[in-house]
């Protein structure tokens, strides 16, 4: 193939990188919750997909893209935090399956709730005017948007970083996904930091929705599909694990954008054939501790 | 409870409570309420419909209800049992019974290609994998165009007349059409009562109950997993067979994360790992459905809010609330 150089495949790689931070952002989400609480949040597209609508609502407002970047994941948690003390909570010692069950339901209810609000046609979502355009980044011309989404996600991820190993809230809940029971014991109140971390969970989730926004357009659906590319990124990475997420999200986003370069049908198919090959090879994942999968 | 417990004197016949009764003969009251049920629904169709998704969620029951393992990906296991069918006559000009046989084997092979890969993970993973790999036989069917009419669904399944041993039926009649229908979901009732009665039936329960234990007596648990999840595939299979046949067509979103996700709200709402459960299930679903979208098209809502409800305040679902209510 002629038309392939090396230049074009560093493009594509970038291209793959900015496309696994979304999926970065959107499983360290559902990684954290699940750490921590043990619930699979299969609402968690739902929350992404909130993100996204929240952002077209303030831009309606008049509000500018700077504004979503702080009022969506507050706005998202909040939500999150909502949903978590009225709905999940009830459902804790109850078996891992309800509260996944609980949130599936929920995520229906949420994408018709949007329905009824912003119809089900959905909307475009312009790049800020700040962040169109292409920059040189050595090998080739690259959008300046989807550099911005890359440098986005390093800083949530320095941030969440910083968060969960510097501060001493960050070691209660370290400490609370190691065994709830003793930091329980320890006079810690984890109700509350199982709150927060549904929260700040599904706070990242609303912040990759708004950043999916501009490349991919806001849908209602546009929650369900990368529930299912996240459950990939997840096993790959390894559940709870928050350094097996980001790599498992990167090297999906890379697997996706490659193999549309080299054979575009089998983009969608490639990251479940990916999938398979680590369920034969190491079940748990990556980082993903043995004793986790049974 | 032991056996001093027993409230009767144990001399004699000791007298069979409603419930035993019903769990000795549990297929054939079914199949009794398959035969008279389209007499008190409002129209057929709908009557087929709930057999149909009713045969879809006993075999996922067979799963999620006995085995404990919950699925989302069933929608692979229905959805390649509508296409082979489908493409058996559409493309092969197969008979009715070869295109059927042919759906249940597809249920078949795609569980066992599901299952090999997601059985090596347990717990709250088998759900997530099981719903990658079922996204994944989603986008693969998409994409045979070919063979499976992609995006436009697959079209042109017309059976008009069903021919058994001569006679023939004519199957644009809908309540003939019930009737051959629910030939095929009776005869999944006694399999699935044989196969849980069995001794294999009682090494399904027990590996859910406790896996060590059913390890410690010599039962291999993966295998029984396995085998589980590939018998839960041919009612699977069956069930998306005579879904296509119904329908005439096998659209592309049969094979849907929705389609999964419905099975699953069915055998909750009706009582997971109860036998009467699925069906009682379907009948709920498919009729609160039709009651609400005759007024909203936001149906979606309602549902999703009445399975939060029964997560939160039902979890035994209405067959087995009753049951636990009745039980002596």
């Amino acid at each position: 193939m002629a038309g392939l150089s090396l230049d074009l495949i560093a493009l594509q790689l970038f291209a793959g990188l900015a496309l696994g931070a979304i999926y970065v952002l959107f499983a360290i989400g559902l990684s954290l919750i699940f750490g921590m609480l043990t619930v699979v949040n299969f609402a968690h597209g739902a929350f992404y997909m909130v993100g996204a609508y929240v952002g077209v609502y303030i831009l309606m407002l008049g509000g500018s893209f700077w504004i979503c970047l702080i009022a969506v994941p507050l706005l998202v948690g909040l939500f999150g935090v909502a949903v978590e003390r009225v709905l999940i909570r009830p459902l804790y010692g109850r078996g891992i399956d309800y509260p996944l069950l609980l949130t599936f339901g929920l995520s229906y209810v949420i994408v018709e709730f949007v329905r009824i609000a912003f119809g089900k046609t959905g909307f475009p979502f312009d790049t800020p005017e700040i962040l169109q355009g292409a920059v040189n980044i050595g090998v080739g011309y690259f959008p300046l948007y989807r550099l911005f989404v890359i440098g986005a996600t390093a800083t949530v991820l320095l941030a969440l970083w910083l968060f969960l190993e510097k501060t001493s809230f960050g070691l209660i809940i370290r400490a609370g996904a190691r065994d709830p029971q003793i930091v329980r014991v320890l006079g810690v109140d984890v109700a509350k930091v199982w709150l927060i971390v549904f929260g700040i969970g599904t706070a990242i989730a609303g912040f990759a929705g708004l950043l999916a926004a501009p490349l991919q357009g806001v849908i209602p659906e546009m929650g369900g599909t990368i529930l299912a590319e996240a459950f990939v990124v997840t096993v790959v990475g390894g559940m709870g694990s928050i350094g097996g997420a980001v790599l498992a999200g990167l090297l999906v986003g890379v697997v996706v954008s490659m193999t549309s370069l080299f054979a575009p049908e089998m983009a969608k198919v490639s990251i479940f054939a990916l999938m398979a090959v680590v369920l034969i090879i190491r079940p748990q994942g990556f980082f993903g501790r043995a004793g986790l999968m049974s | 409870m032991n056996e001093l417990s027993q409230p009767y004197p144990r001399t004699g016949v000791a007298p069979v409570s409603w419930f035993q009764f019903a769990t000795r003969h549990r297929a054939s009251i079914a199949s009794l309420v398959v035969l008279v049920f389209p007499l008190v629904m409002p129209f057929t169709a709908l009557a087929v419909n709930i057999l149909i998704y009713g045969l879809y969620a006993l075999g996922f029951n067979l799963v999620y209800g006995y085995l404990g393992l919950l699925s989302f990906g069933h929608a692979a296991l229905f959805g390649t049992g509508a296409y082979l069918c489908g493409i058996a006559i559409v493309h092969f000009a197969l008979p009715w019974y070869a295109a059927i046989a042919l759906g249940i084997l597809g249920g078949l092979l795609m569980a066992a290609l599901i299952g090999v890969l997601a059985i090596r993970t347990r717990g709250i993973y088998f759900a997530m994998v099981t719903m990658a790999l079922s996204q994944c036989v989603y986008y693969l069917f998409y994409q045979a165009v070919d063979w499976t009419g992609g995006e436009n669904g697959l079209r042109g399944i017309n059976v008009r007349v069903i021919d058994v041993f001569g006679i023939k039926l004519n199957f644009l009649n809908p309540l003939t059409r019930y009737y051959v229908i629910a030939a095929f979901v009776i005869a999944a009732f006694f399999v699935l009562s044989r196969i849980l009665a069995s001794p294999f039936g009682a090494v399904i329960e027990a590996v859910r109950e406790n896996e060590t234990r059913a390890k410690a007596s010599g039962y291999d648990a993966t295998v029984t997993r396995l085998i589980t999840f590939v018998l839960s595939g041919g009612f699977c299979g069956l069930a998306g067979a005579l879904q296509a046949l119904h329908l005439s067509i096998v659209p592309i979103e049969i094979l849907h994360y929705d389609t999964s996700g419905v099975v699953v709200m069915i055998a909750l709402l009706g009582g997971m790992g109860t036998f009467f459960g699925p069906m009682i299930g379907a009948a709920a679903f498919l009729l609160l459905e039709n009651l609400v979208s005759v007024w909203t098209v936001h149906w979606q809502l309602i549902v999703g809010a009445v399975f939060m409800i029964c997560v939160l305040f039902f979890p035994a679902g209405i067959w087995g609330t009753l049951i636990s209510r009745g039980k002596p």
